[in-house]
């Protein structure tokens, strides 16, 4: 097998789920230059929504299909609730606040939003049933499985469609001209509050898709997961440049390949014993093929932030970002 | 109230009520412990809080930089106390000369975080201070493979007590016929720590430091053009909060003997934001108030929530540590929302408000 196009296979599927919750991020940023500090914990909800109703719909005898379906019909509205709360609750008032008084508030919205999730479906790590039957397949020595292949079809259909929903709708002009400038905006006859509401909304169903997809892909959900998730996929956003959608797609996808890659050569680029002269200098023993690994692949989670890092050093405005990142 | 403070004119006023402090934060451990020892460990606690709020607020309060890792420089300072001083390397340095070490490695990185970041702006900055705490909470947890250096999630034990020549902090003792229990040893250091670090702070916030400190986070362009070094400043805030983080980290491992990545998660980078945030950025009364506080009260309700949930519904139904998170998240919004200079404001902290409201009304970009 291969392990460089596996762990491509592995990232772009990955890096898709990513990009889906990217979206969210970049579009709330796009439009009132707020990060969405809670975001990650939207994506959490609507994983533990799916998560009961697929528990408790898996043994009916339904098929597994409209079974999952179900899971993300229900969480979706679930979601876009909590978007839209969060949105009148915590952002609202304070639109013209210093701009971290809303960074501060969507901190406590994710304090309370992530232990009402634990209050709710406590703080075990649950396991998602699986009932959707893999298949895997083979291409080019790299194993893909259904799961994966429908995880980056949904993706590519639900970025396709905000994309269609940005650039060719009433709602998507509306947007776009409150992202450029909400009181001019305002003064052609466009209720912004409605917009800005609309845009959470929207962001928050993605999320509930993406909490979904992320939950059966690795077959787990907990209270704790969206904070870690959330940070990878504002990485990704501000990777392909905050504000702008195709880069939060191009970033996500990306993150999720270096992540993937990373994670899979670490452990053979930082074995000592591959280069012998450091080995010898540092007295390591690399007997019959013994190995001296500094880095493994627990150290996975440290490569969304150090990109984060290199990307706001090097290039604050990102991949495809016009928008310099310098001072309010 | 404003009057009830005015000690203008009234100098007897400020002896007297120095000493009406002075006298009930000496005999403040003794009382706690004759409702339980638990309380003065609380207290102690609650210092250590108070030590690593007046840090940030060095950085979130007087500079405006918003750090959401500022555990990081804690759990530095705690494991530099923690593998110098304990049987991990064998190593058993005294307690004064780990200390200044330890604030040095943190101050070190505290210059490590803040070098690449100088150019960020608040939300960023954020963000990438955020995942440079969790950086450091994955090598903590990790660095026992293949040289072990932080024992993974294990954790480090047995960690030396402060020792001063004979007097262990961790043993009890009977001196001049009063009885000395090792938390309220431990009490009245942290006590002094503390009382010379909140001097230091006041006198910093007043000097030429504190000043173009308060400059920058007004307006940085503008604090450049009067001449002020920015990018040293805001290297300086970084070092001296995080040193500050390094110390009460280093006195954290000596109290509670062991220490491991557990004691460093996000979410208390979040509390001690939260203290900051609640008690008023950039106002040291107000931060204390705030540490204290948030220290305080879920540990109240931790003894009443709890019987009281017992006697109504027959079983716990949510976890003190549950309602405790939730008064932190609900104290963040509500605060803000309400309150936004805090429960405390400093001074400077309400005029920008008044200010940004008004001319946020006549343009509401920036």
């Amino acid at each position: 097998m291969d392990v460089f196009l596996q762990q491509v296979v592995n990232g772009v599927t990955l890096g898709a789920v990513y990009a889906v919750v990217a979206l969210g991020y970049t579009m709330v940023y796009g439009i009132i230059q707020l990060i969405n500090f809670a975001h990650g914990e939207v994506v959490m909800i609507g994983a533990m929504v799916a998560f009961s109703v697929i528990s408790a719909l898996a043994p009916s005898g339904l098929p597994p299909l409209a079974v999952v379906l179900l899971g993300t019909g229900f969480a979706i509205p679930v979601c876009m609730l909590v978007g839209y709360s969060m949105e009148r609750l915590a952002y609202r008032p304070l639109r013209r606040a210093p701009r971290l008084a809303p960074l501060i508030t969507a901190i406590g919205i994710s304090i309370i939003l992530q232990h009402l999730a634990l209050m709710i479906w406590s703080r075990n790590i649950l396991a998602f049933p699986q009932i959707l039957g893999t298949t895997t397949y083979f291409v080019g020595g790299a194993a893909i499985t259904n799961v994966q292949i429908a995880i980056i079809a949904i993706c590519v259909a639900l970025m396709g469609g905000l994309a269609a929903l940005v650039y060719r709708t009433r709602l998507g002009t509306a947007m776009r001209a409150t992202a450029q400038n909400p009181q001019v905006a305002g003064l052609m006859g466009i209720d912004i509050n409605r917009v800005i509401a609309a845009t959470f909304v929207i962001g928050a169903a993605l999320a509930a898709v993406a909490g979904v997809l992320y939950g059966t892909y690795y077959g787990i959900a907990q209270y704790t997961m969206g904070s870690v998730l959330g940070l990878k996929a504002f990485s990704a956003a501000v990777l392909g440049g905050i504000g702008n959608i195709p880069g939060a797609m191009l970033g996500g996808v990306l993150l999720g390949v270096v992540e993937a890659l990373g994670a899979g050569y670490i452990g053979d680029v930082s074995d000592l014993c591959r280069y012998g002269w450091i080995a010898a200098l540092m007295d390591v023993r690399c007997a019959d093929g013994g190995h001296f690994i500094l880095f493994g692949s627990e150290y996975q989670d440290v490569f969304a932030f150090l990109v984060l890092i290199l990307v706001l050093v090097l290039r604050p405005s990102g991949l495809l970002g016009e928008r310099v990142g310098e001072r309010a | 109230m404003r009057a009830l403070f005015d000690t203008r004119g009234h100098p007897a006023l400020v002896w007297i009520g120095t000493a009406l402090v002075a006298i009930v934060l000496a005999v403040l451990p003794f009382a706690l412990a004759s409702i339980g020892t638990t309380w003065v460990r609380i207290t102690n606690y609650a210092i250590l809080y108070v030590l690593l709020a007046l840090g940030l607020n060095i950085v979130v309060g007087f500079a405006g930089l918003l750090d959401l890792g500022y555990i990081a420089f804690y759990a530095v300072g705690a494991y530099t106390y923690a593998l110098l001083a304990s049987p991990h390397f064998d190593l058993h340095l005294p307690f004064w000369a780990v200390l200044p070490i330890g604030a040095a490695v943190a101050a070190f990185f505290g210059v490590l975080l803040g070098a690449p970041t100088l150019k960020l702006r608040g939300d960023y900055l954020a963000i990438v201070t955020l995942g440079f705490g969790e950086i450091v909470r994955i090598f903590l947890n990790n660095l026992s493979r293949p040289v072990n250096i932080t024992n993974g999630p294990q954790g480090i034990a047995r960690i030396d007590p402060f020792r001063i020549d004979g007097l262990d902090f961790s043993k009890y003792e009977t001196l001049a016929g009063v009885f000395f229990s090792g938390p309220i040893k431990y009490y009245y250091l942290l006590l002094l720590v503390m009382l010379a670090i909140i001097v230091l702070n006041v006198r910093l916030q007043d000097s030429r430091i504190g000043r173009a400190w308060e400059a920058i986070r007004e307006d940085e362009i503008a604090a450049r053009a009067m001449g002020i070094n920015t990018r040293d400043m805001k290297l300086l805030a970084f070092a001296m909060g995080a040193s500050f983080g390094g110390v009460a980290g280093g006195m954290f491992s000596a109290i509670q003997g062991f220490i491991s990545p557990e004691s460093f998660v996000l979410v208390e980078s979040i509390m001690v934001v939260s203290m900051v945030v609640l008690g008023g950025m950039g106002n040291i009364w107000g931060v204390i108030l705030g540490a204290l506080l948030l220290s305080f009260v879920p540990e109240i309700l931790r003894w009443t929530v709890e019987p009281f949930q017992r006697a109504l519904f027959g079983r716990q139904l949510v976890e003190p540590e549950v309602i405790r998170m939730l008064i932190f998240g609900f104290a963040l919004v509500l605060i803000m929302i309400f309150r936004p200079a805090g429960l405390l404001p400093s001074a400077v902290r309400k005029r920008e408000l008044a200010a940004s409201a008004e001319s946020r009304l006549a343009d509401v970009r920036t």
